[in-house]
């Protein structure tokens, strides 16, 4: 075996806070071999980043390593001085990070940010960085690099932007690559283009990788073996096979399957959430750090810390009952799949009388400020162009697309937040008018929302139990006396404990944060709640929980949702219908059972195949898209999907809008192939369309305007 | 539209709008013009007859119309009180006020973008402690103080500099410039502590940004992260301020001025003003105006060359 390029060995890592060294790593030995892609696997708070910001050298003023040892290509990095390290960064490591519009330079030419990089390191001219530079773009498969080379970040899309990044970091061929949630911000279609790069480009001279993500269907897809933390410690490190299809720790088993599977509904499965939530530095637990939360522990477990033990060749595990594990004679669950909610979905039965109806819907916005307006006829942005959409009693819509489609135009013009250019929205009959402040007391009571970021929507000057009061006195008419004995009865269904009522909200944790604006929306007893992206800010053992909670509770009071979001395996565990929304449009509704068979719209065919799905095995062949969503300023002609379209038939297409078609199910698309045609093309494994070729970008003109 | 087309567009806006402002403002103030002209013992017809001469007998919108076509072309009409044409007075107190803006942006900028600098890097470390109160110490004493000790110290004790510097009008500005020193150093002092505080800012914001993280883990040696990268966004707001703050050098120390008897457009103002001489005051006001909308024009024009993300949108 070789020597490996990266080689950790016992690693603490503290942080000083208020005169005390607390760890944020602790003891983590782990080796990067050459050609290798290793995971490392964690939730927020698991210490990660703090274990790559060590790796970097790259600590924060307060952080230190205080013993181990990290060597790179068996050089100390450790006993390196700055002005060292700065000849190891940017030449043998470097680094791509999560979010590449701020690590760009945004006053900087992309290319003078790549072709400073071979000066430094290569000694190169002017000249010559510049044309290595404009060699690395077009190695990360932009068109027209010359081009691009001379734009500044703002210019770029989101996923130009991120290869522009990887362009950078491989510019010199470092000896290892560290990527750090390197898709996180990316939309699921722009990511999958982003992984099939990563392997084409990795590892060509046998360097080195080290893959940060909190995604294990990009971990399973990607790496070749995994590194699992949780609250500063390594729990399990196995081969990518070996920790997906033979997991010796709760902790990995208990990831796994708190994910919902594109297919699987809450009819199907109760997602296995973990209760609690990752202790923090200071209350770390003395003995196993997972005992508190984790489902099979033992005495022995709150006790004494367990050793990493080697259970196969390879596979080391954290767990004083890996063996057990192993074996077959503990299992984590008792045998038998438990639904979230009884029935067996609504195919048949025919959906009540709609609730929420939307017709015809327009939502548009002038571009541009006072000045440009006055001066220059700007674009008009259509947000949402001729949406209709009936969300029935007791039912869930989730409503799917990516960034840029109008999805959550739509949900704030349901609110009132945003103006409706034209269209009809109706509650019950009764249209929706205006603004919340202009909307009787019986239409706020009816209609409620749960947003994305819970730390935002509740007033941080209020304790929970005034949240939750308010809504009951002032919606739900009842007495100050009445709506206390209620806050309780609240906390319970939202699975909180009652004394939660005196606290504030920065004492509590993003989950339980989530918890209180879902109490809060629940409060009035309302029809219909707009929850828009709820979970996506959320950990993924918090996000079960509350997936989980909002299907209860949905079963107990039968108010319907109106979900939005841009995860098409969320939408489809908790929705009982489905809309996939694309440019302001809708282009396939239908129901959540059998949604995940063909035929579908080609976007929705893409938008499948590009989920990484949390299997190594899985071969699934992916859809490219070509290029980026054209802006809202400029929807192309006939179908917009056209320009990036796999299934493109030719002028009609360009030309005309395409019909409503409806499947035998009920379900409706819209696209100029017949069902038939469009089952058959899409069930034939040798019929999947551009599958070879990663596409090129061509740079667009941004924003439409200037 | 090309940005600065648009924005040259709006600066003619305002300068419109405010001349309605000055116009109606000055036509408010109370007292005869033909009174103040003619003084207390003038009959009534020859008041009425100058007033006719004056066009004062025409509908305002009219006395509006004919006063801006005469002033966009150059004619800005006689002062009564100095019974000269207004227009080179008013040039010749603009190049002086000129002059010495030039001299305190030399004396002011670079060592407050240099303290601030230092001061952003070393956030909280015992130099920015210094440099922070230092300049907030400076920043709170009033000019005239400032301006009445450099002349007790500098010019009477040590005799190094002019105590006064009342101008001669044909001097030339290497003849004038030991006279504008120290009225400079005291606008410096004003300015030091406000574009230092902002370039600190400005400085500790991008510091802290992901790309200083990704152009220091490029390898870059660390001057190269500072100068090419931080400063470069860090520096932004504070040119900005200094455009603008040119308007205010040019049009705006009347107190400056006063203390040091220097001939700029503030104190012709405060003469105008003292005089009740409308048509110089209005040729004063629109002129401080316009160079206040230029500095800001400027602001604008520069920070947009600067900042890719305004230049191309």
């Amino acid at each position: 075996m070789s020597s490996p390029i990266l080689s950790v060995e016992n690693l603490v890592v503290s942080y000083h806070l208020q005169n005390e060294w607390l760890d944020a790593v602790r003891d983590v030995s782990l080796d990067v071999l050459p050609g290798q892609t290793y995971g490392l696997v964690g939730e927020s708070g698991s210490g990660k980043s703090t274990l790559v910001q060590a790796i970097m050298r790259y600590l924060g003023a307060n952080g230190a390593v205080r013993s181990g040892t990290i060597r790179l290509d068996g050089d100390n990095l450790l006993s390196k001085t700055p002005p060292q390290m700065r000849d190891v960064w940017g030449s043998k490591m470097s680094m791509v990070p999560q979010d590449p519009l701020s690590s760009l330079n945004p006053s900087l030419r992309v290319g003078e940010q790549i072709a400073e990089i071979s000066r430094r390191h290569e000694g190169l001219s002017q000249r010559q960085a510049w044309q290595r530079a404009i060699q690395a773009l077009s190695q990360v498969r932009i068109a027209d690099a010359e081009e691009v080379a001379r734009r500044y970040p703002h210019q770029l899309s989101g996923g130009m932007q991120q290869r522009v990044v990887i362009a950078m970091a491989l510019s010199t061929s470092p000896r290892l690559l560290v990527l750090d949630e390197p898709t996180t911000s990316l939309d699921v279609t722009t990511e999958a283009a982003i992984l099939d790069l990563f392997d084409e480009l990795l590892h060509k001279n046998q360097s080195a990788t080290l893959f940060v993500t909190h995604n294990l269907g990009v971990v399973a897809r990607m790496c070749d073996r995994v590194a699992v933390l949780y609250a500063s410690e390594l729990m399990e490190d196995a081969p990518v096979s070996e920790l997906f299809h033979h997991s010796l720790h709760p902790y990995t088993l208990s990831l796994l399957e708190c994910v919902p599977r594109i297919g699987q509904g809450k009819r199907d499965i109760r997602l296995r959430a973990i209760p609690g939530q990752i202790p923090s530095l200071r209350n770390a637990p003395p003995a196993c750090v997972f005992a508190p939360r984790c489902p099979v522990a033992l005495e022995i477990c709150h006790r004494v810390k367990p050793p990493l033990e080697e259970a196969a060749p390879g596979h080391c595990v954290k767990c004083h009952r890996w063996r057990e594990i192993a074996d077959g004679s503990l299992r984590l669950e008792d045998g038998q799949v438990e639904a979230a909610i009884p029935g067996n979905g609504r195919n048949g039965k025919r959906a009540p009388a709609p609730l929420l109806t939307i017709e015809n819907l327009r939502v548009q916005f002038e571009s541009g400020g006072l000045l440009n307006r006055l001066f220059r006829g700007d674009g008009t942005v259509k947000a949402v162009d001729d949406v209709s959409l009936d969300v029935p009693r007791g039912y869930t819509v989730g409503l799917v697309g990516e960034s840029g489609s109008g999805k959550t135009s739509l949900a704030r013009s349901v609110i009132g937040l945003v103006d409706t250019t034209s269209g009809k929205i109706e509650l019950l009959g009764v249209e929706l008018h205006g603004r919340p402040g202009q909307r009787n007391r019986e239409v706020l009571r009816q209609l409620q929302m749960v947003f994305q970021h819970p730390e935002e929507s509740l007033n941080p000057y209020h304790t929970i139990g005034e949240t939750l009061r308010r809504p009951l006195m002032r919606l739900a008419g009842q007495s100050k006396a009445v709506a206390e004995s209620n806050v309780g009865a609240l906390l319970d269904a939202v699975h909180l404990p009652r004394d939660y009522a005196s606290r504030y909200p920065n004492e509590l944790s993003g989950g339980e944060k989530q918890r209180v604006a879902i109490a809060r929306a629940f409060a009035a007893q309302p029809e219909l709640i707009v929850c828009d992206e709820p979970v996506s800010s959320l950990d993924v053992s918090v996000q079960a929980s509350i997936l989980n909670l909002l299907a209860e509770l949905q079963h107990e009071r039968q108010t319907a949702y109106l979900f939005i979001s841009h995860d098409l395996a969320v939408v489809g565990y908790l929705a009982d219908i489905i809309a996939v929304i694309y440019l302001g449009q809708l282009v396939e509704v239908g129901s959540a059972k059998g949604f995940f068979e063909p035929p579908h719209h080609p976007y929705t065919e893409a938008l499948l195949s590009s989920i990484p799905v949390p299997d190594p095995d899985a071969q699934r062949e992916r859809i490219h898209l070509e290029g980026d969503v054209p802006s809202a300023v400029n929807i192309p002609s006939g179908c917009r999907f056209h320009t990036r379209c796999p299934r493109f038939l030719g002028q009609i297409c360009v030309e005309q809008e395409p019909p409503w078609r409806t499947d035998e199910h009920g379900r409706q698309y819209r696209c100029h192939i017949p069902v038939d045609e469009l089952r058959a093309a899409q069930n034939d494994p040798t019929n999947v369309p551009h599958r070879a070729e990663i596409p090129s970008l061509h740079p667009v003109e941004r924003g439409g305007r200037g | 539209m090309p940005y600065v087309a648009r924005r040259f567009l709006f600066f003619l806006l305002t300068l419109w709008i405010t001349s309605i402002l000055i116009f109606v403002a000055t036509n408010l103030l109370p007292g005869d013009v033909a009174g103040v002209i003619l003084g207390r013992d003038a009959t009534e017809e020859a008041r009425v007859a100058l007033r006719h001469e004056l066009g004062l007998d025409q509908p305002l919108l009219n006395q509006y119309v004919n006063w801006l076509t005469r002033f966009v072309q150059g004619d800005w009409g006689r002062s009564y009180s100095l019974r000269t044409a207004i227009q080179p007075v008013v040039l010749e107190r603009l190049r002086n006020s000129l002059r010495l803006a030039l001299v305190a942006v030399l004396f002011s900028v670079p060592p407050a973008i240099l303290l601030g600098v230092i001061a952003g890097l070393n956030e909280n470390k015992p130099i920015d402690v210094i440099i922070s109160v230092g300049s907030l110490i400076l920043v709170g004493l009033p000019e005239f103080v400032v301006g009445i000790v450099l002349i007790n110290v500098v010019a009477l004790r040590w005799r190094l500099l002019p105590a006064s510097s009342a101008v001669a009008s044909d001097a030339s500005f290497g003849e004038v410039l030991p006279q504008l020193i120290m009225p400079a150093i005291t606008v410096a002092v004003v300015m030091l502590a406000y574009i230092g505080r902002l370039t600190r800012i400005g400085v500790i914001g991008e510091m802290r940004r992901n790309y200083v993280r990704t152009a220091t883990l490029k390898g870059l040696p660390h001057w190269q992260v500072i100068f090419k990268h931080v400063l470069r966004n860090a520096l932004l707001p504070t040119i900005t301020v200094i455009a603008i703050s040119l308007g205010w050098l040019i049009g705006g120390l009347v107190v400056i001025e006063n203390v040091f008897s220097y001939p700029g457009l503030g104190r012709l103002l405060i003469y105008a003003i003292g005089n009740r001489d409308l048509p110089l005051i209005q040729a004063v006001t629109m002129i401080s105006v316009t160079a206040f909308a230029s500095a800001n024009l400027l602001a604008d024009v520069v920070y947009s060359y600067l900042n890719p993300r305004i230049r191309l949108q």
